[in-house]
C-alpha cells in the first residue's frame, strides 16, 4: 500500500484565484449596470470588444509562451483586466480603440512580463496610458448621460457608432460632450470661477457630473462589498480617498475659486473605481500593511496633482502606474515587526 | 479574570472536532506487539538497560537517558522484550530508526511504584524534578521536550506565570478535550505539583471557547481543589491559538523573543496531557507509558483511545474501521501541521496525538488544486501570526536566495500553515520554508565541516614549516658555533684547543660527516609551496630510499 505524503498543511481554504476574480469582478456589476442603464448599450459593447479581444489575447499568448490553457485562461486575470480597460475608455470610442488597448495590456504589459503575477504594472492601465497618449482625440471625447440629451441611441446605433457606421456618426454631435474634469479644467484655464463653471453646465449634476456620480457610487457599494469578502483590505482605498480629500480640501479652503470642492474629486472621474478596483490590483501594488497606507496616498496625492497641474484631465492611471513603480521600495521600507524580534 | 491580548493574524479553520467526542475514552485493545522508538523526544536517544529475550514488568524502565536532554522509556505493559534494533519509525521520511520490541505477556504486572502524593510538597525542587524526569515525562502537545527541564527556571529566575495549555487549536484532534471532561481532577492536582515546583505567581489554564465542557469540567475540578489558585481562560477559537508563541502573548501580552522561550518572559508552558502525566507520575510514581490519541476523518467511528505507546498503527484504526486497505493518507497530528506517514506500521509515541485517516471519501480535508502563480494578494501576510511576510521569504526560497529569507526572519516562521491554507494560488508555502530551512542548515553543517578540514590543514602545514625551520635554526646555530670555535683556534690561544683534543676532534670529525652527508643529499628548492599531494610523494620517496638503505645494509651484513 503506497500512502500520499504530501507536506502539511493537508487542508485548504476553499478559495482560488479564479474564485478572487471572479468575485472582484461581481463587485464591479452594479457600477456596470448603472452605467449601461443611463449611458447607454455602448459601455456594453465596449466591455463586450475588450473581452473578447483580450481573452484571444491571453490565449494567443497562453499559446506561444507554452502554458496550459486551463487552468490559465478561466483563471479570471484576462477578463478583469479586459473589463477595468473597458470601463476606462469612452463608450463612443471606435471599435479599435478597445481591442488594440486591452490587446496591448495583455500582451505587453502582462505576458512580456511573465504572465500572471510576473507583470510590475496594472495591464489595465498600462493600456489605458498607451491609448490615451497615443489616441488623446477618441480617448477624450466622451458622451453625455441620455437624461441631458435629446437623441437616445439604441444597441445597433451604439454599436453603428462604435464600428464607425457614417449613418450612425451623425448622432455623434448631439450625444458627445466633455467630462465634467475635462470641462471644469478647460474652463478654468479660461479664468473662470469654479462655482460659476459648475452651474454653467448641466453635466456637472449633483456632486461631480451628471450620470458619473450614480456610476461611481455604484463602484464605492462594491468596493465595499469586496473589503467585507476580504477580497481586498481597507488600506489602499481609504487612504487614496484620505490623502486625495485632504490635499483637495486644503487647496479648497485656500481658494475655492480655483480649486473644486474634495467631495467633487472624490466623487468625480474614475477616483472610485480607482480607488477600489485598480489601486488594490494585488500584483502591482505594496502588500505590507503600511506600504499599502502610503501607496494609496501618493495615488491619492498624484490624482490631484496630475488632475489640477497637469497635462491630463484625469489622473487615475498615471498615479497608479507611477505608485507601481515605487511598490517594491516601499514593501522593502516598510517589513513589519516580527513576533519576537526587537525592535532595530 | 484578566485581559486577553489577540494576536496578530490567525485564521478560522472547520474544526471537524465534534466527530470523535461522541464516546468515552476507552482503552485501546492490548496490541499483540509494542514497539518503542528510542527517540520520542527532542534531545539525545535514549538507550536500552535490556536485553532481548528479557522478562519486563508494565511500567518498568527498559532504556535510559543519555543527556540532559534526553527522557528514559518504560515498558508500557509487562512481557518479553523480543527484538532491540532498527524497525519502521513514525517519521515524514519513512526511516526505520532503532527501537526495542516487546511481546506483551497480557497479564499487566506492574511494576513497584513509589507515591510521593503526601510528601511531594516537602521535597526540594531538584527530587522533584527528577521524579518526573525518571517517569520520563515529555511535552504530549508535540515538540516532546523533556518536561523536567522546563521546571528549572534558573538561579534567581522567577516564573509569572505558569500556562497550561488546553488550546487544542488543531482541527480533528480532541483528546486534550476529552481528556479535560474526564480527567480534570489529576489535571488540577498536577497543576498544582507543576506550581509547587515552579513557585509561579499567577497560573492559567487556557481552553479554546469551543470547549465548553471541559471548560466546566476544569472549573469544577478547581473549585473543588484549588480554589482561587488557578485561573481558568477561555480563548477565543482561532487557529493557531495553541502555538505556544502565540498563547503567552494571548495571556500575557508578552512576546517570546526570537530564538528564545517563554521563561524569559517569565512564562513556562505545560501541555495538559503533560500535567495529568506528572499528576501520575507523581501521585503515584506511574511513568509515562500510554496517552490519548484521536483516530479520526476518515474512519467508521471516530473516537479517543487510551493507547499504549509502541501500538502500531494499523491495529490501532482497525479498532475504528473496519477496513484499512483503502488508505491513501495517514496524517499524524491534525491537518494544518500534522506528518503524512509513508506507512501504516509505524508505532505511536509520547508526542503522537492524533492518527488521521483519509481514504478520499471525503473531501474535508483535500489536496491542493492547480498550483497558480503567486498574485501577490497579500493574503498569508494577514494571517502570519508571527507578522512575517510569506510572499517574500516564498520568493526568497523559490530562488535559493538563503541570505534574503534569513533576513526575511524564516527561522521565525512556526510552520503553522496558515499563510499555506488561504493563498488563493494553493502555493505550497510551508513545503518552500521546510526546503529552505533544511538547505541553511546542511549548509551551516558543510561549511563547518570544511572550516574543520581547512584549519586542519592550516595546521598541519604551519607544522612541518615551524619543524623545517627549527631543523634549519639548529643547524645554523651549530654551524656557528663551530666557525667561532676554529677561528678562535686559529686566532687566539692553541693551549685552548689542548685542553681538549679529543672533543675538538670529535667534532670536527662529525662535522667532516655532516657535511658529507648534506652534500650527498640534493638541497631541496622550490618546496615552501608544496601541495598535500607533492609532500605525500616526497614522503612516498623519503620511505622508499630508507627501505632501500636498510635493504643495502641488511644485505651487507650478511
Amino acid at each position: 500500500m503506497k500512502l500520499y505524503t504530501p507536506s502539511s498543511p493537508h487542508t485548504h481554504a476553499p478559495i482560488s484565484v479564479t474564485k478572487v476574480m471572479l468575485k472582484v469582478l461581481y463587485a464591479l456589476l452594479p457600477g456596470i449596470a448603472i452605467y449601461i442603464l443611463l449611458f447607454g448599450w455602448g459601455v456594453l459593447i465596449n466591455i463586450l470588444l475588450a473581452l473578447s479581444a483580450g481573452l484571444i489575447a491571453e490565449t494567443i499568448m497562453l499559446k506561444v509562451r507554452k502554458r496550459p490553457l486551463f487552468p490559465f485562461l478561466t483563471d479570471g486575470s484576462a477578463v478583469l483586466t479586459a473589463v477595468l480597460l473597458a470601463l476606462s475608455i469612452p463608450p463612443i470610442a471606435p471599435w479599435w480603440v478597445p481591442v488594440f488597448g486591452v490587446v496591448f495590456a495583455i500582451i505587453v504589459a502582462k505576458h512580456l512580463y511573465g504572465g500572471l503575477g510576473y507583470n510590475p504594472f496594472n495591464p489595465a492601465m498600462v493600456g489605458y496610458a498607451m491609448l490615451i497618449i497615443s489616441f488623446p482625440r477618441e480617448m477624450t471625447s466622451w458622451m453625455a448621460p441620455k437624461s441631458l440629451t435629446e437623441t437616445e441611441l439604441g444597441f445597433a446605433e451604439s454599436a453603428g457608432v462604435i464600428f464607425q457606421n457614417p449613418e450612425a456618426l451623425k448622432h455623434l454631435d448631439a450625444i458627445s460632450s466633455a467630462t465634467p474634469l475635462d470641462y471644469l479644467k478647460s474652463q478654468l484655464g479660461l479664468d473662470h470661477a469654479v462655482a460659476e463653471i459648475i452651474q454653467s453646465n448641466s453635466i456637472f449634476g449633483g456632486i461631480a457630473g451628471a450620470g458619473y456620480e450614480w456610476v461611481a457610487l455604484a463602484f464605492l457599494l462594491g468596493g465595499v462589498w469586496l473589503i467585507y469578502q476580504k477580497i481586498i483590505q481597507w488600506h489602499i482605498p481609504l487612504s487614496v480617498l484620505a490623502s486625495l480629500f485632504l490635499i483637495a480640501g486644503i487647496f479648497h479652503l485656500l481658494n475655492p475659486e480655483q480649486f473644486a470642492s474634495p467631495l467633487f474629486h472624490l466623487v468625480a472621474g474614475a477616483t472610485l473605481l480607482g480607488a477600489f478596483f485598480i489601486a488594490t490590483d494585488p500584483v502591482t501594488a505594496s502588500v505590507t500593511p503600511l506600504g499599502k497606507i502610503i501607496y494609496g496616498a501618493g495615488i491619492g496625492l498624484l490624482i490631484y496633482i496630475i488632475r489640477v497641474w497637469g497635462g491630463y484631465p484625469d489622473a487615475v492611471a498615471f498615479a497608479v502606474l507611477f505608485m507601481n513603480m515605487c511598490a517594491p521600495a516601499i514593501d522593502y521600507y516598510t517589513k513589519p515587526k516580527v513576533y519576537g524580534q526587537r525592535n532595530e | 479574570m484578566k485581559k486577553l491580548f489577540r494576536f496578530p493574524g490567525g485564521i478560522e479553520v472547520p474544526q471537524y472536532k465534534e466527530i470523535s467526542i461522541t464516546q468515552a475514552t476507552k482503552k485501546a485493545k492490548l496490541p499483540a506487539r509494542l514497539v518503542l522508538p528510542l527517540h520520542q523526544h527532542i534531545g539525545a536517544p535514549a538507550e536500552p538497560i535490556v536485553a532481548e529475550g528479557e522478562i519486563v514488568l508494565k511500567g518498568q524502565k527498559i532504556a535510559h537517558a543519555t543527556d540532559y536532554v534526553s527522557a528514559p522509556i518504560h515498558a508500557p505493559t509487562s512481557g518479553t522484550v523480543s527484538y532491540i534494533g532498527d524497525r519502521e519509525a513514525p517519521h515524514p521520511s519513512g526511516m526505520r530508526a532503532p527501537c526495542i520490541e516487546i511481546i506483551p505477556d497480557g497479564k499487566e504486572t506492574w511494576v513497584e511504584l513509589t507515591s510521593h502524593a503526601r510528601d511531594y510538597t516537602a521535597l526540594d525542587p531538584s527530587s522533584l524534578r527528577n521524579v518526573i524526569r525518571e517517569a520520563g515525562i515529555v511535552g504530549l502537545g508535540g515538540a516532546g521536550f523533556p518536561s523536567y527541564i522546563k521546571l528549572n527556571p534558573g538561579p534567581g529566575r522567577e516564573i509569572e506565570t505558569l500556562i497550561i495549555n488546553g488550546i487544542e487549536c488543531e482541527p480533528y484532534i480532541t483528546c486534550d478535550d476529552m481528556l479535560m471532561r474526564e480527567r480534570a481532577d489529576e489535571i488540577v492536582a498536577g497543576v498544582l505539583v507543576i506550581q509547587h515546583a515552579l513557585q509561579a505567581k499567577r497560573t492559567v489554564i487556557a481552553i479554546e471557547d469551543n470547549k465548553p465542557e471541559a471548560i466546566e469540567s476544569v472549573k469544577s475540578a478547581i473549585k473543588q481543589l484549588a480554589e482561587d489558585l488557578i485561573d481558568v481562560a477561555v480563548i477565543p477559537t482561532i487557529y493557531p491559538a495553541g502555538s505556544e508563541k502565540q498563547l503567552v502573548y494571548a495571556i500575557t501580552g508578552e512576546e517570546v523573543p526570537s530564538e528564545g522561550l517563554p521563561v524569559q518572559v517569565g512564562v513556562v508552558c505545560q501541555n495538559i496531557g503533560t500535567v495529568a502525566a506528572v499528576y501520575r507520575a507523581v501521585h503515584h510514581g506511574e511513568p509515562l507509558i500510554s496517552r490519548y490519541v484521536t483516530i479520526t476523518g476518515d474512519v467508521d467511528s471516530p473516537q479517543n483511545l487510551e493507547v499504549l505507546f509502541g501500538t502500531i498503527v494499523e491495529e490501532l484504526v482497525a479498532q475504528c474501521s473496519d477496513n484499512v486497505q483503502d488508505i491513501k493518507r495517514l496524517i499524524i497530528g491534525g491537518p494544518m501541521m500534522g506528518f503524512a506517514m509513508h506507512s501504516l506500521n509505524i508505532p505511536l509515541i509520547k508526542t503522537s496525538n492524533c492518527v488521521l485517516v483519509d481514504r478520499g471519501r471525503h473531501s474535508q480535508f483535500s489536496g491542493r488544486e492547480h498550483i497558480m502563480p503567486c498574485i501577490r494578494c497579500g493574503a498569508c501576510a494577514q494571517v502570519c501570526p508571527i507578522k512575517l511576510l510569506p510572499q517574500q521569504l516564498y520568493w526568497y526560497a523559490k530562488a535559493e536566495d538563503l541570505d534574503q529569507v534569513q533576513n526575511y526572519n524564516l527561522f521565525d516562521c512556526i510552520e503553522c500553515g496558515c499563510c499555506d491554507y488561504v493563498c488563493p494560488s494553493h502555493i505550497p508555502l510551508v513545503q518552500y520554508y521546510r526546503f529552505a530551512k533544511g538547505e541553511i542548515w546542511q549548509r551551516e553543517e558543510e561549511r563547518l565541516k570544511s572550516d574543520k578540514a581547512r584549519l586542519r590543514h592550516e595546521f598541519r602545514e604551519r607544522r612541518i614549516e615551524r619543524d623545517k625551520q627549527e631543523a634549519e635554526e639548529r643547524r645554523r646555530l651549530k654551524k656557528e658555533a663551530l666557525h667561532k670555535k676554529a677561528t678562535n683556534a686559529e686566532n687566539k690561544d692553541p693551549a685552548d684547543e689542548k685542553n681538549d683534543p679529543k672533543k675538538a676532534a670529535i667534532l670536527a670529525a662529525m662535522e667532516r660527516v655532516r657535511e658529507k652527508k648534506s652534500s650527498q643529499k640534493i638541497n631541496p628548492k622550490n618546496t615552501d609551496n608544496l601541495s598535500k599531494k607533492q609532500h605525500q610523494l616526497i614522503d612516498e620517496i623519503d620511505e622508499r630510499r630508507k627501505r632501500q638503505r636498510q635493504d643495502e645494509q641488511q644485505s651487507g651484513v650478511d
